[in-house]
């Protein structure tokens, strides 16, 4: 016999919230109206925890726990917007902007970007760590595409809508640490990608500027995200 | 196989060797095979061939026998005399000496504390069996564990033994075994999974290893008895690329159970299967973290996943499995054979048991060492160690390789454990213990191992991916002397953001040899400060 699925009251900021006991922090916490910056979290893909943006406290837990990958508990205690809370992830931020070359004022996503945009909400005018200006590459060797590396915050959301979403698995991750990198295939530019559909999604889900539309003015490069809620939905099982 | 079977062969072996009057035993370890011991196997085992002593004499190629600092090591039994340092041309006065007064000038004296405060019970077997046959390892008691929790225990009593020792994780962690078996053994599930943790990856650190090629058939029948257990019936070994005799031994070990019926199906005539196999690691530190260490078994990038869901839960392929370091499962048979009260009794309160240390840096006894839980470190250094070497002062103490943290001399009196040492700063971790003198700078210290993890860390999360970058490039400015005050104020704030927000214990341990300095050897950071404050 399965069980039905069960329901959850927690307190989300001393907030009495309900939930599903299969849902994370973070999807009632939005539900709620309660906002909890994220950026390599995106609704339709798997959620890995990488950011580490959306981080909560939670009672009786002594290390911040990710948002999106944590399940609720009854009776859970969570603090989102703590000192500590909103110090951690301002620093996580800030590193994310020193190790790439975020320059807004020639990116294609000025604007829309959201890196920039979580940096205006957080209020950041500087960063306290010294930038590392690495020497990344720009694959323009697709038709339609371009990657720019030294936007690229490794969120890995390209490389999970392709192999998620698309089902070509293109992108994938290459090298450890600072050096690792997304690449096309078995690292090769992605013009000649035997895999890649052009199908354009990883385009549309890269939340900065490292993945654009070639010919596309800044006005133009608008990211359609649509069709992903629209997808997981149709291709929802119902029992 | 059946109990008589193992009982009928390890009689023959004993028989067999007690029929010789000199047994010559030659470490085969990777230390003294460096130093080419098995050319000096070779020439004992053709001198004795020449003087035709074949029926009374046997050479016998053993894993490590701890003091790798004066190897080639040769022991002969059952005089019990030890030569040290001993090179192929010693082989003919070797022999000529065995049945007279032995050589003074190789001899090793065994009534040292290296040899007499040690407590064996994972090294039980090192330096006695020859690892590459099944049957010595028999002959030493070898299988008997395994064969009475299959005629005669239930699973939950092997787990209850396993709980009643008290025995904790050797990895690193020190997460309660027994508490880990019975979780693994409740979830219910049509398929299990045991893994061995063999990616011993810490600098300077080399107990799994010595146990893997000194005793592999150990590693096997604790697996086996976890495997029944938990309700497992197939199981991996995770042993690092880098150790190729490791491997190789683990592989012939494995096939000689199979052979003789230990592994494979109805093991014993019960109903009970399990079948082992070898993965290799590719050099990545961070692959020994269970998460990661298990997508990469099924084939993925070796990238850790928050936790949790536990792999008890859900590991391997999605099945709950149960995985333990190489000592952990080392543990195991001695703890059944010998009930889990006999192990509780050894050690301290919330560490039971032995830890097997390999202790480096400038002391006079390098090498592989055992000792109950509760000794001293100064105990652990300048007796069982036997002290710095000549011309060196003591300074500190590492402990738990990149994750761990130093400690200085007022700290020696510490009776290690997992809860003590961590009080001090540092870790337990998997044994490496590293010796460091008056000559080096702590601040070099924390820098290497902040290097370290920063080519380690897999890239997945920020705090991890950038800030060991921001960490190692902040100490380069102390250690080149242009550090200010704010930089201080900074490395403290990063050690805490990468420690508090990384997703697994690489990043969330990696700021500790950081921490640890910054607590016992603070003013040595200030003097680089104040150099480059005095340049500027």
């Amino acid at each position: 016999m399965t069980l039905p699925i069960r329901v959850r009251t927690l307190k989300i900021d001393d907030r009495d919230v309900s939930a599903r006991e299969d849902e994370t922090i973070l999807e009632v916490a939005r539900e709620n109206g309660i906002d909890i910056p994220s950026l390599c979290y995106l609704e339709g893909l798997s959620a890995v925890g990488g950011c580490r943006l959306c981080l909560v406290d939670v009672r009786g837990v002594p290390r911040p726990v990710p948002a999106c990958v944590t399940r609720v508990e009854e009776g859970m205690q969570i603090t989102t917007n703590s000192e500590r809370i909103v110090k951690y992830r301002r620093m996580n931020l800030e590193l994310l902007f020193t190790e790439g070359n975020h320059i807004c004022a020639v990116c294609v996503s000025n604007g829309r970007c959201e890196l920039q945009g979580l940096a205006q909400s957080f209020g950041m005018t500087h960063v306290h760590f010294p930038y590392l200006y690495p020497q990344l590459k720009v694959d323009a060797s697709h038709e339609r595409y371009v990657i720019d590396h030294n936007r690229c915050v490794l969120c890995m959301r390209c490389v999970r809508v392709c192999d998620e979403i698309e089902g070509a698995h293109t992108w994938d991750v290459m090298g450890r640490g600072i050096e690792a990198q997304v690449i096309t295939d078995l690292n090769q530019p992605w013009g000649t990608s035997d895999t890649c559909t052009s199908c354009g999604k990883c385009v549309h889900v890269c939340p900065t500027g490292a993945l654009f539309e070639k010919g596309k003015s800044v006005a133009e490069m608008l990211k359609k995200r649509q069709f992903l809620p629209y997808l997981k939905l149709m291709r929802e099982e119902h029992v | 196989m059946i109990p008589e079977e193992l009982e009928k062969i390890a009689l023959a072996t004993r028989a067999e060797q007690e029929a010789l009057s000199h047994q010559l035993r030659v470490c085969t370890g990777t230390g003294c095979l460096a130093l080419h011991s098995d050319h000096l196997k070779d020439s004992l085992t053709s001198v004795i061939k020449q003087r035709g002593l074949e029926q009374s004499c046997a050479v016998k190629g053993v894993g490590c026998m701890g003091l790798c600092a004066l190897g080639p090591l040769v022991a002969i039994q059952p005089q019990s005399t030890l030569y040290q340092r001993v090179t192929v041309d010693d082989a003919i006065a070797i022999i000529d000496h065995l049945d007279t007064q032995p050589i003074d000038h190789l001899l090793c004296p065994t009534d040292i504390p290296f040899f007499q405060r040690q407590h064996k019970i994972v090294l039980e077997n090192t330096g006695q069996i020859d690892p590459d046959h099944i049957e010595d390892y028999i002959a030493a008691d070898g299988y008997t564990a395994l064969i009475q929790a299959l005629t005669e225990m239930t699973p939950s009593e092997v787990i209850e033994q396993v709980v009643r020792s008290g025995l904790r994780g050797r990895g690193g962690a020190g997460y309660p075994t027994g508490l880990k078996w019975s979780t693994v053994s409740k979830v219910r599930s049509t398929r299990k999974f045991v893994i061995c943790n063999g990616d011993e990856g810490d600098p300077g650190a080399f107990m799994d290893r010595s146990v893997l090629e000194s005793d592999p058939h150990r590693i096997i029948e604790g697996m086996a008895l976890a495997a029944y257990a938990v309700g497992a019936s197939e199981g991996f070994i995770y042993v690092r690329g880098e150790y190729d005799l490791a491997i190789k031994r683990l592989k012939t070990a494995i096939r000689q159970a199979e052979r003789l019926g230990i592994l494979g199906k109805s093991i014993c005539s019960t109903t009970f299967d399990f079948h082992l196999e070898t993965r290799l690691g590719a050099g990545a530190f961070v692959c020994g973290e269970e998460t990661a260490l298990i997508a990469t078994i099924e084939g993925q990038r070796g990238n850790p996943r928050p936790r949790p869901p536990y792999p008890a839960e859900y590991g391997l392929w999605g099945f709950p499995t149960l995985i333990n370091n190489v000592e952990t499962l080392a543990n195991i048979p001695p703890i059944i054979r010998n009930g889990g009260d006999w192990f509780a009794a050894i050690g301290i309160d919330h560490s039971k048991g032995t830890k097997v240390f390999s202790l480096t840096g400038p002391v006079r006894n390098t090498g592989l060492i055992e000792v109950p839980m509760g000794m001293t470190l100064r105990e652990i250094i300048f007796e069982v160690g036997g002290g710095m070497t000549e011309g060196h002062a003591f300074k500190a103490v590492q402990t738990g390789g990149p994750s761990g943290g130093c400690l200085p001399e007022q700290h020696l009196d510490l009776p290690v454990g997992y809860d003590s040492l961590a009080q001090v700063g540092t870790i337990m971790g998997s044994g490496g213990m590293i010796v460091i003198d008056d000559t080096a700078s702590m601040v070099d210290v924390a820098r290497y191992f902040m290097e370290f993890c920063k080519t380690e860390s897999c890239g997945k999360c920020v705090p991890c991916r950038v800030g060991t970058v921001q960490l190692s490039n902040l100490l380069g400015r102390f250690t080149e002397g242009s550090a200010t005050a704010e930089d201080l104020t900074l490395l403290e704030e990063l050690c805490d953001l990468v420690k508090q927000t990384s997703l697994c214990g690489l990043g969330q341990s990696a700021p500790n040899p950081v921490l640890s300095t910054l607590r016992y050897f603070r003013n040595e950071y200030l003097a680089h400060m104040a150099k480059g404050v005095a340049t500027q």
